[in-house]
C-alpha cells in the first residue's frame, strides 16, 4: 500500500482566469478514506481555496457528486483504494455549467422538476384526520424504487442526450414523475402527461441506459422512461381511435 | 446592496423549515414567504434520519402513554403542556404527510405500520423502511414546490438577524454563488437551521450542522435553553460516525461486549429476553445506553479497534429477509462503510454525538422572547425533549412545531408593521463587516481546520458523556482562547465566487458560541439528569434543578445562565424506570 | 485577475461536448453502434422490397437478382448485414424487460422471464417463417 496518492483536480476561479485549469495535490493514502476525505484533507491542510459541496458523507444527501476518472460518482462513497495507483482525476459533474472549481449549477434540474408536478395530485381530497389513504405493501412496491432518488444528478452527467440537448427533461425528473404516476394514491397521471410527452420529454431519450448504470440508489430511471413511453404511446393511440375521450 | 422584502422568512430548508413554509402559505396565501437555506433543501440533514416518527394511531395506544414515555424519557425536564400539544397534534401531522405522499411502510391491509422504539412502552413509531427522514424531507420538498407563493433563496448563508425597535425585521445573507451580501427584510423570521453536532469531533451529523440559527438568536440577545443536554446515540459506526438506526434494536438487535454478553442487563435495564421488550434492555433510552457503554469501557469489556473502543450490534438472528425488508439502509451502510454484511457479521458500534436537546428558547407556539422571531425543530428548545430525547420524537417534533411556528409567524406578520429604515443601515454595516473584516486583510496564520479541531477536542474531553467541574472549566478556557484564535485565521480563499472557506470560517465562529453555551450551561447544572451526567454531582436534584438553563450571551466573558422553571401539568416527577 | 470578471457576476463555465464524445466510454460506443445498426435494418427492408419486385417481375428477373445475391462481394456484405441485424435484435430484446414491468398478482415477473419470453416469441416467429419458406 502506498503512503500517498496524487489527485488532479479541475479548478475554475472565474475571478482569476477565463478557463478552467488543472491542479495537482499529493494526499496521504488511507484504506478507509473515500475521495471526499482526500478532498477535505486538501481543503483543511493544503489549499483552503478548493470549493466543493458535501454534507452527509453517507450517500443520502446527494451533494457530493463529481466526475472521478471520467465517471460520475458520489465522492463520499468511492474508496481511494479502488483508484490506486492514481493519479485520480476529479472534475465537476459533466453536463452542468461550472460555477467554481467542483461546484456546478443545478437550477435547470429544479426548474424542470417543478414542471412535472412532483407531488400527490388528487381529484378528491379527504382530511388527514379521517385517516390514511390505504396502500398495500404491493402498491408501495410499485413505485418504491423511483422514490429512492436522492437528486444527486449523476444520471444527468452520464446522459449524453442531456449534454447534446439541454432541453431534455432528464432521467431523474422523469423517474420522479413516474414515482407519483405509479403511486396508488395519486390521481395526476393526466396532468403530467402533456409535459412528459413533449419532444424534450421522454421522446428525447434514446435509451443509452447510462443513467441507470451510474445511479447509486438503483432507481433505474431508464426503466422509468421506457415504461412511460409504452404508456404514452398507448394513450396516444387510444386518443386517436376514440377522439374526445382524452388520454 | 440589494434588498429583498418579504413578509415571513424561514431560515433553513429541512423538515421544520419546509413544514413552516407550507404552513404559512396555507394559513395566509397573501403573505410573501421566502425560504433561505445555505444548501439546497433536499440536502438538509433531515435526510439522514432513519428510524421513524412517533404518533398515537393504534387502538392499544393513548396520548397519555406517549406523553408519559416522552416526559419520563426526558427525566421530567420536558414542559408538559408542550408535550401534550406534541402528542395531540402528532397523528394528524403524520397523516398529513401521508396524504402528501410520504411512503410510510404498511401493514398487509394497507394501514400505516408502527414499530417499537427506544423508551416507548407501546409501539407507535411510523416508519418508511429505515429511511424515514429521507422520505419525509423529499415529500415535504416536493410538496412545497406546489406553493408558488414560497420563494426560495438556495445557497444563501445568513450571517445575522436584523433587530430594531425590539423586534426582528429580517436577516443579512451572503449569496454563495456570487459572494454578494443581501438584506432580506420581513415582518417575521422563523429559524429552522437544525442542531450543532459538528462542535464535537465524532458525530452522526452532516458537515452543515453548525448551529447557525442558534447563534443568530444568541447574538441577538435571545437565550439558548438547556444547551448542556447533548445526546449521544448509542450505535454509530467507528471512524465515520455514521448512524445505525435505533430501529435495528427495535427489530431485535442485541448489544454485546467483547465476551458476547448482553451487557445492558448489568445497568438496571431489565433481563435479556430473546425478543425485544419495550422500554427494556436494548430498547432503553439513549442516554442510559451510551452511559452503559462508558462504564463497560472503564471495566475493560469493550473491544479495542484502530478507531476507538466499540461494542458489537448483533443482527444475525433477525435473518436476511427481515433485514432486507426493515433495515435495508443499515445493510447498505455496513457493506459500504465497514465492509461487512450484518446478516452474517457483527457490527462494531460506539456512542456518537447525535442530537442537541437544547436550543433557542421558545414557547408552545414557537415564539422566542424576541417579537417577530420564531424557531422550530432541533434549533429550538420548546422543551419537548427535556434532558433526553426519545428516538422518533424528533421527526414528529419538526412537523408539529414547524407547523405551529409557521402559523404563529404568519399571524404575527399579518399584524406587524413593515420593516423600517434603521435595519437597512444595520444591513450595510454587516456587509461592510463581511467584506472588510471577514474576507478582507486578515493576519495571524491560523487555519480554520486547526482551530476547529481544537474546539472539537476540547468539547469531547470536557463535555462528553461524563463531565466534571475541572474538565468543564478547562473546556471553557480553551473555548475562550479559541475565540481569540479564530480572529487570527487567515483564509487561502479571498474570492467571492462560491467561497466555501469563508463559509467554514463563519460556521466555526458560530460553533464557538454554541460550544460556549454548552460548557457554561453544563457548569451551571450541578446535578446529573438524562444526558447531562456530572461525576461530581451524580444525583438528580429536583429541589434545585427541576428547571431549564437559559444561557444569555455576554459582550465580554462567559454567558449568564439563569434558571427557568419547568411546566408540570399532570405528571409529577418520579423515578425513571426501565426494564421493570 | 480575469479582466472579464465583474464583481459579484462570475461567468459560469460551460464545457463543450467533444465531437467524438462517443469514444469516451465503451458503453457510449456500444450505444452509437446500436443506433447505427438501424441503417442496416433499413437496408434489409429495402432489400426485401427489391426482392419482392424481382419476384413479381418474372423468373428472369428473379434469376438475375439471385445471381447478384450469390456474388462473393455481395454475400460478404450480407454477412455483415446479418451480424448487424442480430446485434440490433439482441440489444433490442435485452432492453425489453426495462420497458415492460409485468406483475402477476403481488410479485413482479423477473426480468429474465420477460427476456426469455421475448426470445421464445422471436424463435417461434422465425421458426414459422422458416417452415413456410423451406417446406
Amino acid at each position: 500500500m502506498p503512503e500517498t496518492l496524487v489527485l488532479e483536480v479541475r479548478r475554475y476561479r472565474p475571478e482569476e482566469e477565463a478557463e478552467p485549469t488543472w491542479q495537482r495535490y499529493q494526499v496521504p493514502f488511507r484504506r478507509e478514506w473515500m475521495v471526499l476525505d482526500a478532498l477535505n484533507h486538501i481543503k483543511d491542510h493544503l489549499d483552503g481555496s478548493l470549493s466543493f459541496r458535501w454534507s452527509c458523507r453517507m450517500g443520502v444527501c446527494g451533494s457530493c457528486g463529481m466526475m472521478v476518472n471520467g465517471d460520475p460518482v458520489l465522492t463520499c462513497a468511492t474508496y481511494l483504494e479502488t483508484l490506486l495507483p492514481g493519479p485520480v482525476r476529479v472534475e465537476p459533474l459533466r453536463g452542468f455549467p461550472v460555477i467554481r472549481d467542483l461546484v456546478g449549477a443545478l437550477t435547470d434540474f429544479l426548474v424542470k422538476l417543478r414542471r412535472v408536478q412532483p407531488w400527490i395530485v388528487r381529484e378528491t381530497e379527504s382530511p388527514p384526520a379521517q385517516g390514511e389513504y390505504r396502500q398495500t405493501p404491493d402498491e408501495l412496491a410499485a413505485y418504491r424504487s423511483y422514490a429512492q432518488c436522492i437528486n444527486c444528478m449523476l444520471c444527468y452527467s452520464a446522459c449524453p442526450i442531456y449534454e447534446l440537448e439541454p432541453g431534455f427533461l432528464g432521467p431523474a425528473v422523469i423517474a420522479l414523475a413516474q414515482r407519483y404516476n405509479l403511486d396508488s394514491r395519486d390521481q395526476g397521471r393526466e396532468a403530467r402527461m402533456e409535459v412528459l410527452s413533449e419532444h424534450d420529454g421522454i421522446w428525447a431519450c434514446t435509451l443509452v441506459g447510462e443513467c441507470s448504470t451510474v445511479c447509486p440508489k438503483h432507481v433505474d430511471p431508464a426503466g422509468a422512461i421506457q415504461r412511460y413511453k409504452l404508456e404514452a404511446a398507448a394513450a396516444w393511440a387510444k386518443a386517436l381511435l376514440r377522439p374526445g375521450s382524452g388520454p | 446592496m440589494e434588498t429583498h422584502v418579504h413578509d415571513v422568512l424561514v431560515i433553513g430548508g429541512g423538515g421544520a423549515g419546509l413544514r413552516a413554509a407550507i404552513a404559512i402559505a396555507e394559513t395566509d396565501p397573501a403573505l410573501r414567504v421566502a425560504l433561505v437555506s445555505k444548501v439546497y433543501p433536499m440536502r438538509s440533514h433531515t435526510v439522514s434520519a432513519e428510524g421513524g416518527a412517533a404518533a398515537v394511531i393504534k387502538p392499544d395506544d393513548t396520548l397519555e402513554a406517549h406523553a408519559y414515555d416522552t416526559i419520563s424519557g426526558g427525566e421530567w425536564l420536558c414542559d408538559q403542556d408542550a408535550v401534550e400539544a406534541l402528542v395531540r397534534e402528532a397523528p394528524e401531522e403524520l397523516l398529513r404527510l401521508e396524504h402528501w405522499g410520504c411512503p410510510w411502510s404498511r401493514e398487509p391491509d394497507g394501514q400505516v405500520a408502527v414499530r417499537a422504539f427506544g423508551g416507548m412502552k407501546i409501539r407507535r413509531t411510523w416508519f418508511a423502511a429505515d429511511k424515514t427522514g429521507f422520505h419525509l424531507l423529499h415529500t415535504l420538498f416536493q410538496t412545497s414546490l406546489k406553493y408558488r407563493g414560497v420563494a426560495r433563496y438556495d445557497e444563501w448563508f445568513v450571517t445575522r438577524l436584523l433587530v430594531d425597535e425590539g423586534r426582528c425585521q429580517g436577516v443579512v445573507a451572503l449569496e454563495l454563488a456570487t459572494g454578494e451580501v443581501h438584506a432580506l427584510l420581513a415582518r417575521a423570521v422563523v429559524l429552522a437551521t437544525g442542531g450543532g453536532g459538528r462542535v464535537f469531533p465524532f458525530t452522526t451529523n452532516a458537515n452543515i450542522k453548525t448551529g447557525d440559527g442558534m447563534t443568530l438568536a444568541y447574538r441577538a440577545g435571545v437565550p439558548l435553553k438547556d444547551m448542556e443536554f447533548v445526546q449521544y446515540h448509542p450505535t454509530g459506526l467507528p471512524f465515520t460516525g455514521i448512524l445505525i438506526t435505533e430501529a435495528a434494536r427495535s427489530e431485535g438487535g442485541w448489544l454485546l461486549n467483547k465476551d458476547g454478553y448482553r451487557y445492558l442487563q448489568d445497568y438496571d435495564l431489565g433481563r435479556p429476553e430473546p425478543v425485544p421488550v419495550l422500554r427494556a434492555m436494548e430498547l432503553g433510552p439513549r442516554d442510559r445506553l451510551s452511559q452503559a457503554f462508558v462504564k463497560e469501557m472503564e471495566k475493560g469489556r469493550t473491544i479495542e479497534t484502530p478507531h476507538g473502543h466499540v461494542v458489537h450490534l448483533d443482527l444475525r438472528h433477525l435473518g436476511a429477509r427481515v433485514i432486507e425488508a426493515k433495515l435495508p439502509l443499515v445493510r447498505e451502510l455496513c457493506l459500504q462503510y465497514q465492509h461487512l454484511d450484518p446478516v452474517r457479521e457483527l457490527i462494531p458500534v460506539r456512542p456518537v454525538v447525535h442530537y442537541m436537546m437544547g436550543g433557542v428558547h421558545t414557547d408552545l407556539t414557537g415564539a422566542t422572547p424576541l417579537p417577530g422571531l420564531y424557531a422550530a425543530g432541533e434549533t429550538a428548545c420548546v422543551s419537548i425533549n427535556g434532558a433526553n430525547r426519545l428516538g422518533s420524537n424528533s421527526l414528529t417534533e419538526i412537523l408539529v412545531f414547524g407547523a405551529r411556528a409557521g402559523r404563529a409567524a404568519a399571524a404575527y406578520a399579518a399584524r406587524a408593521p413593515a420593516p423600517d429604515g434603521p435595519v437597512r443601515a444595520q444591513a450595510l454595516d454587516e456587509e461592510r463587516r463581511i467584506l472588510s473584516q471577514v474576507l478582507g486583510n486578515r493576519s495571524g496564520g491560523e487555519r480554520v481546520a486547526t482551530v476547529r479541531a481544537a474546539m472539537q477536542r476540547a468539547l469531547e474531553e470536557g463535555a462528553g458523556i461524563y463531565r466534571d467541574e475541572s474538565g468543564l472549566r478547562r473546556a471553557a478556557e480553551t473555548i475562550q482562547e479559541l475565540k481569540a484564535r479564530v480572529g487570527r485565521v487567515t483564509l487561502d480563499d479571498r474570492s467571492h465566487t462560491f467561497n466555501t472557506e469563508v463559509v467554514a470560517l463563519l460556521e466555526l465562529e458560530n460553533m464557538l458560541d454554541v460550544a460556549e453555551a454548552i460548557v457554561h450551561s453544563a457548569l451551571w447544572r450541578r446535578e446529573s439528569r438524562g444526558a447531562h451526567q456530572r461525576t461530581d454531582w451524580p444525583a438528580r436534584d429536583d429541589a434545585h434543578f427541576l428547571a431549564h438553563s437559559l444561557a444569555y450571551r455576554s459582550a465580554h466573558g462567559p454567558p449568564r445562565v439563569d434558571p427557568l422553571p419547568v411546566t408540570i401539568t399532570r405528571w409529577p416527577p418520579g423515578e425513571r424506570v426501565y426494564g421493570r | 485577475m480575469n479582466p472579464a470578471y465583474r464583481r459579484h457576476h462570475p461567468k459560469w463555465h460551460r464545457a463543450r461536448m467533444p465531437i467524438f464524445w462517443w469514444l469516451r466510454k465503451w458503453s457510449y460506443f456500444r450505444f452509437i453502434a446500436r443506433e447505427l445498426t438501424s441503417l442496416f435494418v433499413a437496408y434489409a427492408a429495402v432489400l426485401l422490397l427489391v426482392e419482392l419486385r424481382a419476384v413479381g417481375a418474372g423468373p428472369e428477373a428473379l434469376a438475375r437478382f439471385t445471381a447478384w445475391l450469390r456474388s462473393p462481394p455481395v454475400a460478404a456484405l450480407h454477412v455483415v448485414v446479418l451480424l448487424a441485424l442480430l446485434f440490433h435484435t439482441l440489444t433490442w430484446l435485452h432492453l425489453a424487460p426495462r420497458a415492460m414491468v409485468v406483475r402477476l398478482g403481488s410479485r413482479r415477473v423477473p426480468d429474465v422471464a420477460v427476456l426469455m419470453g421475448h426470445y421464445g416469441g422471436w424463435l417461434a416467429a422465425s421458426g414459422l417463417v422458416a417452415w413456410v419458406l423451406l417446406r
